[in-house]
């Protein structure tokens, strides 16, 4: 196997209230590899969200190291890690955080915006991107005129623009039906097979079981590591759902 | 991220809340109006007493006739006929870098053919009209043999002129003051009213003798008094200097003795006219620094809408830096954002200022006088006022912690 994408050691968090520390994260140590489907688990103020926000460069850690493709990201500088969130992150957030009175591909190119990317060129890789996930003939409605599953879709194809080395979904299906979630997982699933690494944070063990690697958290630590030889396929789980729809 | 990127974003988000901008913008708007409205005032008012300065000549000193003392009562100034021609001949000779311009004045009834129109006559020197800053504007001037001749020729001011001859031209016409006939020669460029109001341009000028020998006649002819002096000092002249030896010569003339009070009463004009500028100055600055005040007040509004702004947006914030935004862009955005509020602001308020003035100007029928210094001036100022009062909710957007602000509800 090669390189580890992401490395942390003993990476801890703490937050300081006024007379006391919470300790969200005490010491976790992870490798995730290249191309993985993780799903971190864990019931509220396990410290996975934490986890969450420290791999996604949102905040940084009290303790410990955090590498991502071999660099020290718990070193950087606030330029840098807003950086490393555009180039290298793409994020997807339960409540899909789309700006409002904006059209999906105008959301689809806010990353574009923060990087280098030449003005001529950031309508067009929005668009593929949309392209991508289905959502084409829908580039210029606003997000209140589309559905959930659609917002959310456009939240991916948003964390897809800057073509990112890991996509961080926190409870992406929090927001969404059976049938909606199914439809998204897939879209993951596939993203995965093309060889992109996704931490998914949900607490959900029906979603949990498309990721092939589950990792559980309590009280600020790893309390499981599993691989799960056998994924659920979301797509065939759909199939499987519309044909009990029809039968109903 | 380029700037013309954060102006899009910024008028983006100003189109969103549109009654709000244009509420803030408002006082943005009445500042700059105020400003570019209260300068046009001033200025106007200026501009005017500027005016009269020119038309009355510029380094003047009026020469007018003392008091009299009659049983312990003084009579005030021009209660007695002390000043003659051969003082301000004497003036002319002795005092260097002086001019001086004999006036007897004289009211009475103009006559031309059918019409008839009450004004006021001048008898004059030559020097007259270089002094009071008179300029001819048709005909000629008089001629040193009009002087010794006692010629009966006369110019015309423009009320004169407009009201005995409507559009004929008057030279060469004859008319009759005090039934005394009088050939115009001239006619005189217009020149308004004077600091008191008066028409100046309601006058006839015509020799300093011929008002004395063949219109006024009397007492005036036997001593060649005159009823005052117009005294110009060359300019760059120390004024105070040609005052001084003025006094002496008139001093020395009339007998005056030592200790006693002079019989005569110098006024410096210039000085007066130049409080008054100085004063209509002052009055400008003062409009414009209430003005600012207003400015000043529209600039706490944008700073308090771009506060609730942030506040509102914190979520938005969170995301825009989730994507890679970093804290400059952040900041950038909202300063581009407040910038353009008041520079939207100030553009409007240039266009209410300048309809401001013109509505005064026509409404009150004050002068004003709109100064290109002043528009660039407010606007300037309005931009400072974005970039001042934006910054610190601009600053306080860029501070904040991505997850934190994500996360805001």
């Amino acid at each position: 196997m090669s390189d580890p994408l992401i490395v942390t050691r003993d990476l801890s968090k703490e937050y300081r209230m006024e007379s006391y520390t919470v300790a969200a994260l005490r010491g976790v140590s992870l490798e995730i590899g290249s191309g993985e489907f993780m799903a971190v688990m864990g019931p509220s103020g396990s410290g996975k969200s934490t986890f969450m926000n420290l791999l996604g460069c949102l905040d940084s850690p009290s303790a410990g190291e955090y590498f991502l493709a071999g660099d020290k990201v718990s070193a950087l500088s606030g330029d840098a890690l807003a950086a490393t969130r555009n180039r290298r992150i793409g994020f997807v957030f339960q409540n899909f955080n789309l700006l409002a009175r904006t059209s999906a591909v105008e959301n689809v190119e806010l990353p574009l915006l923060y990087s280098h990317c030449p003005v001529a060129e950031r309508r067009p890789r929005a668009m593929a991107r949309l392209t991508d996930v289905g959502l084409a003939e829908r580039a210029h409605h606003h997000p209140q005129q589309l559905s959930g599953g659609q917002q959310q879709r456009v939240a991916i194809a948003r964390a897809l623009v800057n073509n990112p080395v890991l996509i961080l979904a926190d409870e992406p299906t929090g927001a969404l039906d059976t049938r909606t979630s199914f439809e998204l997982m897939g879209l993951l699933q596939q993203l995965n097979r093309g060889g992109m690494t996704v931490v998914l944070v949900t607490h959900e063990h029906d979603v949990a079981a498309f990721a092939s690697r589950v990792v559980s958290f309590r009280d600020g630590h790893v309390v499981g590591d599993q691989v799960n030889p056998e994924p659920a396929d979301a797509r065939a789980m759909l199939r499987e759902f519309d044909k009990m729809a029809v039968a109903a | 991220m380029t700037w013309l990127a954060s102006m899009r974003i910024a008028l983006r988000a100003l189109r969103v809340n549109k009654l709000r901008s244009t509420l803030t913008m408002l006082g943005i708007i009445i500042g700059v109006a105020a400003v570019i409205t209260m300068i046009a005032v001033g200025a106007g008012a200026q501009a005017r007493v500027e005016e009269q300065i020119k038309s009355l000549g510029s380094n003047l000193i009026l020469l007018l006739p003392g008091s009299v003392t009659s049983g312990g009562a003084r009579m005030g100034s021009g209660s007695r006929n002390t000043l003659t021609e051969d003082d301000a001949y004497a003036i002319q000779r002795d005092v260097a870098n002086v001019q001086a311009a004999p006036q007897l004045r004289g009211t009475g009834q103009v006559v031309a053919g059918n019409t008839n129109w009450s004004t006021v006559f001048y008898g004059i020197t030559p020097e007259y009209f270089e002094v009071r800053n008179w300029v001819i504007a048709a005909g000629k001037g008089f001629e040193p043999a009009d002087l010794t001749g006692s010629a009966k020729v006369a110019l015309l001011g423009e009320t004169v002129v407009r009201n005995l001859f409507g559009d004929v031209d008057p030279i060469g016409q004859v008319i009759r003051i005090r039934k005394v006939p009088f050939v115009v020669i001239g006619t005189l460029e217009r020149k308004g009213q004077s600091l008191m109001g008066q028409d100046q341009d309601d006058v006839v000028l015509m020799p300093i003798s011929t008002a004395r020998n063949r219109v006024l006649g009397g007492g005036t002819a036997r001593q060649r008094v005159v009823g005052s002096i117009f005294l110009k000092v060359r300019e760059g002249a120390d004024m105070a200097e040609a005052e001084a030896q003025i006094r002496t010569l008139l001093r020395q003339r009339h007998r005056v003795q030592q200790g006693q009070e002079d019989d005569f009463t110098l006024r410096n004009l210039s000085e007066v006219l130049g409080a008054q500028e100085a004063s209509s100055r002052i009055m400008t600055l003062l409009l414009a620094a209430v003005a600012s005040v207003s400015l000043l007040v529209g600039g706490i509004g944008i700073m308090n809408i771009m506060l609730v702004s942030v506040t509102e947006r914190t979520r938005e914030i969170g995301l825009r830096m989730a994507v890679g935004a970093r804290s400059r862009d952040i900041l950038a955005q909202f300063l581009v954002e407040a910038v353009t509020l008041a520079l939207i602001g100030g553009l409007l308020g240039i266009v209410v200022g300048v309809a401001g003035s013109a509505g005064i100007a026509h409404l009150a029928e004050w002068r004003v006088e709109l100064r290109p210094d002043s528009v660039v001036l407010a606007v300037g100022f309005a931009a400072a006022v974005g970039v001042f009062f934006g910054f610190y909710p601009a600053r306080k957007a860029s501070r904040l912690v991505p997850i934190e602000a994500l996360r805001y509800e």
